[in-house]
């Protein structure tokens, strides 16, 4: 089992990305219900991974940072979704 | 974790994974009263227009000739019905949606639920342009059969990040539009059927099969 994923928040990150193109801090921040700084914790986590880009931006004059997964991290992501289907299909 | 916990943890996980992948992706809570309630304006819309249309054609015939003063108020009238009519089918749909957000504690506002505003401003704003233009050169053959073309290419193109069955409302617009080119002057019963009856329908099935269990 991949231990980056073990966090639930990491793991919620990596589900909203692997669905949307970009996502921006706000979004992840909405969906997933986490503190600024318990999100930028994580993010700096998976990005040291190597398992998301950050793109740093502008809308107006306000910093808009965005997100996508790499190919590492959707590698990583699916793996361990494989690992938690074949963990539950061995206990049944 | 221990070994034992695992089932239940794995199979939470998995689940966990799905709601977020499902949540960010597609705004659900579009409702079906929305639907309803848009399609009961535009028969009222409809009714009104089509009283406008007998009372011009009336004094038409009664005076036998064509004015032009009076073919420009027709066209004037039945332009702001329609602003009109837009308007109150949105805020009425704006509605309902907003309270089933609430109700499922969902945002209004979010990635998802900008993602249909905008892959459905796209055609719609596309459409409404074109209809403008026609209606600079008072093409009005056309108006109905594009407006429901493009509202179906909206709604196509917006099932993508909501609940997929408007797809096949978006279907029955096309085609609908598509049919209304060979009769045209059936513009404004299709316009009615589209805009109205299938809209009621619509918001009538997807009430029926998402929201019937959660009435709050």
């Amino acid at each position: 089992m991949n231990k980056v994923f073990e966090s639930r928040i990491r793991l919620g990150v990596m589900s909203m990305l692997m669905v949307n193109e970009e996502v921006n801090f706000n979004d992840l921040k909405q969906m997933l219900e986490v503190t600024d700084g318990n999100l930028a914790t994580h993010l700096v986590n998976l990005e040291e991974n190597g398992y998301i880009r950050v793109h740093k931006g502008f809308v107006g004059k306000k910093t808009n940072t965005t997100y996508s997964v790499t190919k590492a991290g959707e590698k990583a992501f699916q793996d361990h979704i494989s690992a938690l289907e074949n963990m539950i299909k061995g206990m049944r | 974790m221990t070994d034992q916990q695992l089932p239940t943890s794995s199979l939470d996980e998995i689940k966990d994974i799905r709601r977020i992948m499902e949540r960010s992706s597609r705004f659900i809570s579009l409702s079906g009263l929305s639907g309803i309630a848009a399609g009961l304006c535009a028969m009222g819309g409809a009714w009104l227009a089509s009283n406008r249309l007998a009372e011009y054609y009336l004094a038409y015939n009664s005076r036998g000739n064509f004015e032009g003063p009076d073919f420009n108020k027709l066209k004037l009238d039945l332009f702001i019905l329609a602003i009109a009519v837009l308007a109150l089918a949105l805020v009425s749909a704006f509605y309902f949606t907003w309270r089933r957000a609430r109700h499922n504690q969902t945002p209004l506002w979010n990635v998802s639920s900008r993602n249909l505003a905008w892959s459905m401003m796209v055609p719609l704003g596309a459409g409404g342009l074109f209809i403008l233009a026609m209606l600079q050169y008072s093409e009005w053959r056309f108006i109905a059969p594009a407006s429901l073309i493009f509202y179906g290419l909206a709604l196509v193109n917006g099932s993508k990040f909501t609940l997929s069955d408007i797809r096949y409302l978006g279907y029955l617009e096309i085609v609908l539009g598509i049919v209304n080119t060979q009769f045209i002057g059936y513009g404004l019963y299709c316009w009615a059927v589209g805009f109205g009856v299938l809209h009621i329908l619509y918001g009538a099935i997807m009430w029926w099969k998402y929201e019937k269990d959660s009435v709050n």
